[in-house]
């Protein structure tokens, strides 16, 4: 990674409520949201949804129609860029690049969109199918930020935040934008909150977007490290990423470094997170056991709460690390 | 930068020679749609590959084969060529794919039969894990022998481009010294539906980019695939440089999540961008192949851009949309026309925009109705998507006499 680069903004919408602070609050609690049934043709599926909030909803018109996906990512945008940087970006005095990353996305329009077709192709709405595309929240944050700077969506498995952390590291690396937002954001519906009790009936789905912003030079936290994430491959199984990673990011024992980790509290899932970690003697946060498994959006959680924890002064330094479900493992060393 | 193997699979062809053959010769490759039901869409045409013609040999256990999804198929299929003339045999390299409709069929799939039978599981776990594109790719990448970071870019119709675009930046940073890169997108029930509910397609199957009369799009699917990688690295192995990177443009069109700002201010930004990387002007550009997609407004706001970033040189631009002859392969086209453009600097030939029969006014560029023999040197493509996703690539052949 060329050059320093601030954490200059936190923004986040999970099961625990709208802003950083309710996702703070609720990791120090140790309590878990509470969890809501989710049915559909007699299936139940407990999730942990975002509470509603319109009043926590931006105001656009972009944003009437969307699915809650989008609001939860412009919601959650908004909040890390602050309103000083938003009226910078809105005076063009600003070029903020959006990253977006996800795994499901608007599943609740495709879901819709695809009854629609099934049902009858010759009215299924127009309106629905446009958001169905991986980029429209991406789009929707642009045009409301009013920002013509680039704007990716990259799509992965749980761990996919660090390589939207990696891609505005080189944007703002590269001079194509001052600053950078990057969000990982999904929403629940039971096409996916069922896929993922497929793996693992201990799963708690949930949804949200976390956001962090970056810009080039010092602020109170800076991301020090974020490495090229460990893809699986024929050699490389989930272990031995896991194992890759931790020696790549945090190769000794660090007592005072903080460690959010992407446990989610599913035995067989955690195994070789757990393994690579064994040795490590700092305080660890896991947040997925409290927020539920938010996929593209806990990634976000995770560095959000390291970041906020060097902001509180209870860490120096933070590593966040994800072991994704079948892509890589990745991770980020955030610090003063 | 430099580019030293592309691949590349359509309804055209499936393979480099063989898509250059039908180019060249201005063919069209459109067919009905067998790859699923529609009979209730109002248009039943499209670049459909014939799939039957894409085996995997002995290369590929048939039980892996069968988990990947048409489009990963077509992209592995493609990457494959890319890698073999590039003169590699997988390795240690970054990718970085460019998709706008991943694997939907199977996620279809999934959708029919969980609501055709909520309580049965039967299989439905192997679904939801060969649904997701992550997956998928990391298994095309290991059937290519190939390790390293994966990068999935969907930024819609513009994701095989800026997939192109990422691996130039890789390189060119120094990050890596070479990387795998492209797109693809196959047909899909959902996707097909999308585009007719909007009215996109047009009805008559065969879409006409820059006619004054055009009525849409087809959609197409297939992929196209490069190694990107840096000049050194590329003369140290011995390797033939295609073509280079000279340049790339990213913007955010803001206007509209499914239109483009009628003067196409974003298209404006991404080509002067791009020409201001690879230090070229507008006249230098031997082609221009646009983005082209034969819907009433695209057609529009490109031109205007291109009479805006040509100026007074606008005359002399070259530009066709090879859309016509293959359709929209959407998160493919990018990579897809990039291949094309290769095709051209390797041949020497400029490839047509079909089927128009009276050109709009807004192409007082030099539109290319015919394929022809051409000197070509510098190229530049266009890519622009939903949700105002919006790039340019430029390439030049430097042994060009």
């Amino acid at each position: 990674m060329s050059g320093r680069i601030a954490i200059a903004g936190t923004g986040a919408v999970s099961s625990a409520g709208w802003g950083v602070p309710a996702l703070i609050a609720a990791l120090d609690r140790g309590e878990a949201p509470p969890v809501s049934i989710l049915e559909r043709q007699g299936v139940l599926t407990p999730v942990r949804r975002v509470p509603e909030n319109a009043a926590g909803v931006p105001k656009s018109g972009r944003l009437r129609r969307t699915s809650p996906v989008s609001k939860f990512a412009a919601a959650a945008a908004i909040e890390a860029i602050g309103s000083e940087r938003l009226a910078k970006i809105a005076a063009g005095e600003w070029r903020v690049g959006v990253i977006y990353t996800l795994l499901n996305g608007c599943v609740n329009y495709s879901n819709r969109f695809f009854g629609e077709v099934l049902a009858d192709p010759s009215i299924a709405s127009p309106i629905l199918f446009p958001e169905t595309v991986f980029n429209a929240p991406a789009s929707h944050l642009a045009a409301m930020l009013g920002s013509v700077s680039p704007n990716d969506t990259l799509l992965g498995d749980g761990a996919e935040f660090f390589t939207g952390l990696e891609a505005a590291t080189e944007w703002i690396g590269r001079g194509d934008v001052d600053g950078c937002v990057v969000v990982g954001a999904e929403e629940l519906d039971w096409l996916s909150a069922e896929a993922l009790k497929f793996h693992s009936r201990d799963y708690v789905p949930s949804e949200g977007a976390g956001a962090l912003y970056l810009e080039a030079g010092d602020g109170a936290v800076r991301l020090l490290q974020v490495p090229d994430p460990v893809a699986f491959s024929s050699e490389t199984n989930r272990a031995k990423a896991a194992q890759r990673l931790r020696a790549e990011i945090a190769p000794e024992d660090e007592p005072a470094t903080l460690l959010v980790d992407g446990l989610c509290g599913v035995a067989r899932v955690d195994r070789a997170e757990r393994l690579a970690w064994k040795n490590w003697s700092g305080p660890r946060l896991s947040p997925r056991t409290i927020t539920g498994e938010a996929l593209g959006a806990s990634a976000a959680f995770q560095c959000i709460l390291a970041v906020e924890a060097i902001r509180a002064g209870r860490a120096d330094q933070a590593i966040a690390f994800a072991l994704g479900g079948n892509e890589q493992a990745a991770g980020a060393r955030f610090g003063r | 930068m430099a580019i030293t193997g592309a691949g590349i699979v359509t309804s055209m062809g499936f393979d480099f020679a063989g898509n250059a053959t039908g180019f060249r010769s201005g063919r069209t490759a459109f067919r009905p749609v067998t790859a699923f039901d529609v009979s209730r869409q109002r248009v039943g045409t499209a670049g459909e590959v014939d799939t039957t013609q894409i085996s995997p040999g002995s290369r590929i256990a048939r039980r892996d084969w069968e988990r990947m999804d048409r489009g990963t198929r077509l992209a592995w299929w493609a990457a494959r060529e890319a890698m073999e003339m590039a003169g590699l045999n997988g390795g240690s390299m970054p990718v970085v794919v460019g998709t706008s409709a991943a694997a939907m069929p199977i996620g279809e799939d999934y959708y029919k039969r969980a609501v055709e039978a909520p309580d049965r599981r039967a299989g439905q776990l192997l679904r939801t894990e060969a649904y997701q594109v992550q997956r998928q790719m990391i298994a095309m990448a290991r059937h290519l022998g190939v390790a390293g970071p994966l990068r999935i870019v969907s930024n819609a119709c513009a994701s095989g481009a800026n997939a192109i675009g990422h691996a130039f930046h890789l390189v060119r940073s120094g990050k890596a010294e070479r990387v795998l890169a492209g797109g693809y997108d196959a047909l899909c029930q959902l996707v097909f539906a999308g585009f007719d509910a909007l009215q996109a397609l047009s009805p008559s199957g065969l879409p006409r980019p820059f006619d004054a009369a055009r009525d849409g799009l087809a959609l197409g699917e297939g992929a196209g695939f490069v190694v990107v990688e840096s000049l050194a690295a590329a003369r140290a192995r011995g390797a033939r440089v295609m073509a280079e990177i000279l340049g790339y443009g990213a913007a955010t069109d803001i206007h509209h999540l499914t239109q483009p700002h009628p003067e196409g201010d974003a298209a404006l930004s991404t080509m002067t961008a791009a020409c201001r990387m690879a230090g070229v002007s507008p006249e230098e550009i031997d082609y221009v192949n646009s983005h082209g997609t034969g819907t009433p407004l695209n057609d529009v706001a490109e031109g205007r851009a291109i009479q805006r970033w040509a100026g007074e040189a606008v005359a002399g631009v070259k530009v066709s949309s090879t859309k016509s002859a293959i359709g929209h392969l959407l998160g493919g086209a990018g990579a897809v026309e990039a291949v094309i453009c290769l095709m051209a600097l390797e041949g020497q030939w400029l490839p047509a925009s079909l089927n128009v029969r009276e050109a709009d006014p807004v192409c007082t560029f030099d539109l290319i109705r015919e394929p022809r023999e051409a000197r070509v040197r510098t190229v530049l493509t266009n890519s622009f998507g939903f949700g105002g996703a919006n790039a340019t690539l430029i390439f030049r052949k430097e042994d060009v006499a």
